[in-house]
């Protein structure tokens, strides 16, 4: 049921692409977007109504056409790791939040991670994690893909650090990580090693519910 | 932090749950929000303007006014609102900061104005976008000149206490400041003049004489000549010297560009002392005298244009540079040039490139002096083209110099303006400060005046004496008057005018008087210890004018008050009134007189009786006398309980039984002794005052006693009811 609201909201926008595209041409240069009504968020997401009309004023404010593109969500994610270089976490989380691959996260994408970030059962967030480590989407996290991610939550903390960050520490980060949860030691973690394990992990567990109250 | 960070702050938050499979190590314990209040909408009054707002969209900067605490200084809680009596206009700015994370500066406000509500209201400049920081730098420095010159203007006010040494060099930098300065300045600008003429006309030849052919003056009237160049040069000499002392730091003024000319302008002439008339030497001895022509340059302290051209050119150092450069490289190219294709002619003037520079140079600058000229047709070619790129390699630099020259010219031209405006802005403020002290003055008076209409009771000239003095003004004015309180001094200036209509409200009596008579008193009284001092001449005043109270019977009343000293001069001393005039203060001591407050009753009658035998007040001509006396002293009357009691009117009505032309007759005589007697007072009174002010005073009395005679009638009506209701 839920997904069939999902599809039938997301098609008016669909409908609304392909209809438009001479407008949609002429609107490159002023890309505008609106959000589906504050109804349709509520019943998609776990927030309230006020909860949508604060998060939704705050995205508006940050980007007054409505959409987050890569740049822009890259600049306002590395504001808030001022010593470091987060450039490359944001873009893995730009991917994780751009479900429909478009290039652009709008307010209807962010809305829904945050759903499920902060609102969602344990389940639905592991498997949100589990979709940011894998890069290419194909369903199995590699030791390349777990490194990239290690790197790039690396380079966020930068250069001053101590112990002072040396090249193997995200290598054996990920040798640590792949033991833990790479079960039948194939190289790779699936979607339910990962959830089995994580499950099993005390303090994943715990840290999973830090952040309910965040909003 | 950025604005809209604050928002986001959430997703990064919940963001971080990615780390969270990868962490090997429990995590921190997440804060918690316990300040669930809902986010409210923020009202901000601006001088009437409402601007709304989110409370978080202010929270977001927490180091400013808007985002802390201080902002509830400001909260009114009847409207439940934020007021700042501030510029709407601005604030615009400042409240888009909160709300976009970006400063803005208004092009169209002034920076300093800007600059104060920035500081109002926590907010460093610094944090101006780059599109808005260059604008406001460029102002804030333009600002900041601006006010530089002002200062320097400010050096030239004169600094008291200035040593001899200090005065001299202001006198040197300035010549304004002073005449000796500027008779300073106008000799050694005519003695410089000399000099310079002097050099030249050496030169000329002057007629021949009998045994030698024309020679140079110089030459001729040598012995003349010499003392012309001997007495510039002492001049100048002592004026070096004087400089030198007075500089502040001599080794800079060693070292400065118009000390090392007015060296240089008078070292030849020394030199030539020194040296013998050598014949080899003097060789050298006629190449030192071109060192005069230096003394020239000596004009520059004299003229401004020059010393802007020569900082002109200092300025566009790199500009002449840059056109020195190109010229020698054009030049050295042509001459080149030029000697290659000339080399070929025969009897060619282009022997060589150097000689060729002599070309290159007339043409490039367009010169032509002819002298040289190219013969082939290669050199004719290349001689044009370089006579064509002459003019533009030197027409590119040009430009800048000139603009540079007219840029320092009109920035000096506004300076100039700028202090000119500035002393006739400064006269408009000295005025109206000098305003606002008579404001107070007046004020004072009019104070009086109103303490007296109280008394008197007249609304018709309440209303046309109240001038609106606003609160502000009244409390201003009443810490002025404590100030002379505490020093024991006064401001001058009360207008004998004014008294005269002292006089018309104390004629116009009424009920009141007496409680107002009392509370004026009790203010007297309280200040009385001030001025004791102050008014000595009061016991003699008193004896002077009771003496001819003497006639009619009456200055027993007074030599009464007389002989309470203590209420008198006591009282007396504590007027207020900034004068030393007789005539006012008489008002205060008999207004106090009446309102004796140590014995203080009900009946006017009473309080006279207290302070003299009760006989003799009751004799019509004490108070007839006191009437009398109050004409050219107009608080005469009032202590005059009838005039206190008369009705509020300003004819009162014939008062019956006693008649008044026996009354008015000694009462006219006695108007005519007390007026040369209050001329007698003022005279007393005028140890303090100043001779123009008596005059003024004597002819003012003299335009009373004509006035006086028709006020005579008044007080005689009032008098006379009061002598009814006594009896």
């Amino acid at each position: 049921m839920g997904a069939l609201m999902v599809i039938f909201s997301l098609q008016p926008k669909q409908r609304r692409k392909t209809t438009d595209s001479v407008e949609d041409e002429l609107e490159l240069s002023a890309v505008r977007h609106r959000p589906e009504g504050l109804e349709q968020l509520e019943a998609q997401t776990r927030f309230s109504r006020k909860e949508l009309q604060i998060l939704y004023r705050g995205f508006k404010n940050e980007c007054p056409s409505g959409v987050v593109n890569e740049e822009t969500f890259k600049d306002i994610y590395s504001q808030f790791f001022p010593q470091g270089d987060a450039s490359t976490y944001a873009h893995f989380l730009f991917n994780a939040f751009d479900t429909d691959h478009n290039g652009s996260v709008s307010f209807e994408d962010f809305v829904m991670g945050l759903s499920i970030l902060l609102r969602g059962t344990v389940q639905e967030k592991l498997n949100w994690a589990f979709n940011l480590y894998d890069i290419n989407k194909d369903g199995y996290i590699t030791k390349e893909e777990m490194l990239d991610i290690m790197k790039a939550i690396y380079d966020m903390m930068g250069k001053c650090t101590y112990p002072v960050l040396k090249e193997e520490t995200p290598r054996q980060h990920v040798e640590v990580f792949f033991q833990k949860m790479d079960k039948n030691k194939d190289g790779v973690v699936t979607i339910d090693e990962f959830i089995d394990c994580c499950q099993n992990d005390e303090n994943i567990m715990r840290s999973m519910h830090l952040f309910e109250n965040v909003l | 932090m950025a604005t809209g960070v604050a928002a986001w702050l959430p997703f990064a938050r919940a963001a971080a749950i990615g780390w969270m499979p990868v962490a090997n190590c429990p995590m921190p314990v997440a804060p918690r929000d316990n300040s669930k209040k809902q986010d409210e909408l923020i009202i901000l009054n601006v001088s009437g303007r409402r601007f709304q707002t989110w409370r978080t969209t202010l929270d977001r900067y927490p180091d400013t006014l808007l985002g802390s605490s201080e902002k509830d200084f400001f909260y009114n809680e009847e409207t439940k609102e934020y007021f700042f009596d501030r510029d709407p206009d601005a604030f615009r700015s400042i409240l888009n900061f909160y709300r976009t994370g970006k400063l803005h500066y208004p092009r169209h406000e002034c920076i300093s104005a800007y600059d104060e509500e920035l500081t109002f209201f926590g907010i460093i400049p610094e944090i101006i976008g780059d599109c808005c920081y260059e604008e406001y730098k460029d102002r804030k420095r333009e600002n900041l000149e601006r006010l530089q010159d002002d200062q320097e203007e400010n050096k030239d006010m004169k600094i008291p206490n200035m040593n001899f040494r200090e005065t001299m060099w202001r006198a040197f930098e300035n010549p304004h400041t002073s005449t000796m300065a500027l008779v300073f300045y106008y000799v050694t600008g005519f003695f410089i003049a000399i000099s310079v003429i002097t050099n030249v006309v050496e030169t000329v030849p002057c007629g021949s004489t009998a045994n030698q052919k024309d020679m140079p003056c110089g030459e001729r009237y040598t012995v003349a000549f010499f003392c012309m160049d001997t007495a510039c040069v002492m001049i100048f000499t002592v004026e070096y010297l004087m400089r030198l002392f007075a500089a502040p730091s001599r080794y800079r003024f060693m070292r400065s560009v118009m000390s090392i000319i007015d060296v240089v302008a008078i070292l030849p002439y020394y030199i030539g002392l020194v040296m013998t008339n050598n014949e080899d030497v003097s060789g050298a001895f006629v190449t030192l005298r071109v060192f005069r022509v230096f003394r020239i340059f000596k004009f520059s302290r004299h003229s401004q244009g020059l010393r802007i051209l020569g900082y002109t050119l200092k300025s566009c150092a790199s500009e002449l540079g840059f056109l020195l450069f190109s010229l020698t490289m054009a030049i050295i190219i042509f001459a080149t040039v030029m000697f290659y294709a000339e080399k070929g002619s025969s009897s060619s003037k282009f022997t060589s490139i150097p000689a060729s520079f002599w070309y290159t140079i007339v043409t490039m600058t367009t010169l032509g002096y002819g002298d040289m000229v190219p013969k082939t047709i290669a050199g004719k070619i290349f001689g044009s083209i370089c006579s064509l790129s002459g003019v533009l390699v030197i027409a590119l630099p040009v430009p800048v110099i000139v603009s540079n020259f007219s840029r320092i010219y009109h920035q000096n031209q506004r300076a100039d303006k700028r202090r000119a405006q500035k002393k006739a802005r400064l006269a408009r403020i000295r005025i109206a400060k000098s305003g606002s002290a008579n404001a107070f003055l007046q004020s004072k008076h009019n104070g009086l005046l109103n303490e007296l209409l109280e008394l008197t009771g007249t609304e018709e000239e309440e209303h046309k004496l109240t001038k609106s003095i606003s609160l502000l003004e009244s409390q201003h004015h009443h810490l002025l008057h404590c100030l002379e309180k505490t020093t024991h001094l006064r401001t001058q200036q009360w207008d004998l005018s004014d008294l005269v209509t002292l006089t018309q409200m104390t004629a116009n009596s009424s009920n009141n008087q007496q409680l107002k008579a009392h509370e004026f008193v009790d203010e007297q009284l309280f200040e009385q210890n001030c001025l004791e001092t102050a008014l000595q001449t009061f016991p003699s005043r008193s004896p002077s004018v009771s003496d001819h109270d003497s006639p009619v019977g009456g200055c027993c009343g007074r030599r009464e008050r007389k002989n309470n000293p203590l209420p008198n001069t006591s009282l007396l001393t504590a007027h207020p009134i900034p004068t030393h005039q007789g005539p006012l203060q008489e008002l205060s001591a008999i207004h106090i007189q009446s309102g004796d407050p140590l014995s203080h009753t009900a009946s006017r009658s009473n309080l006279n009786l207290k302070t003299g035998d009760s006989s003799k007040i009751n004799c019509k001509g004490g108070r007839i006398t006191t009437a009398i006396i109050s004409l050219p002293t107009p608080p005469a009357l009032t202590p005059d309980g009838d005039g206190l009691h008369g009705p509020p009117q300003r004819r009162p009505p014939p008062p019956p039984g006693n008649p008044p032309p026996p009354a008015s007759r000694p009462r006219r005589a006695q108007l005519a002794s007390t007026l040369s007697k209050s001329r007698l007072c003022n005279s007393l009174a005028d140890r303090s005052n100043s001779a123009g002010e008596r005059k003024r005073r004597r002819r003012r009395e003299e335009e009373e006693e004509e006035a006086g005679n028709t006020r005579m009638t008044d007080a005689s009506c009032l008098l006379l009811q009061g002598q009814r209701r006594e009896s």
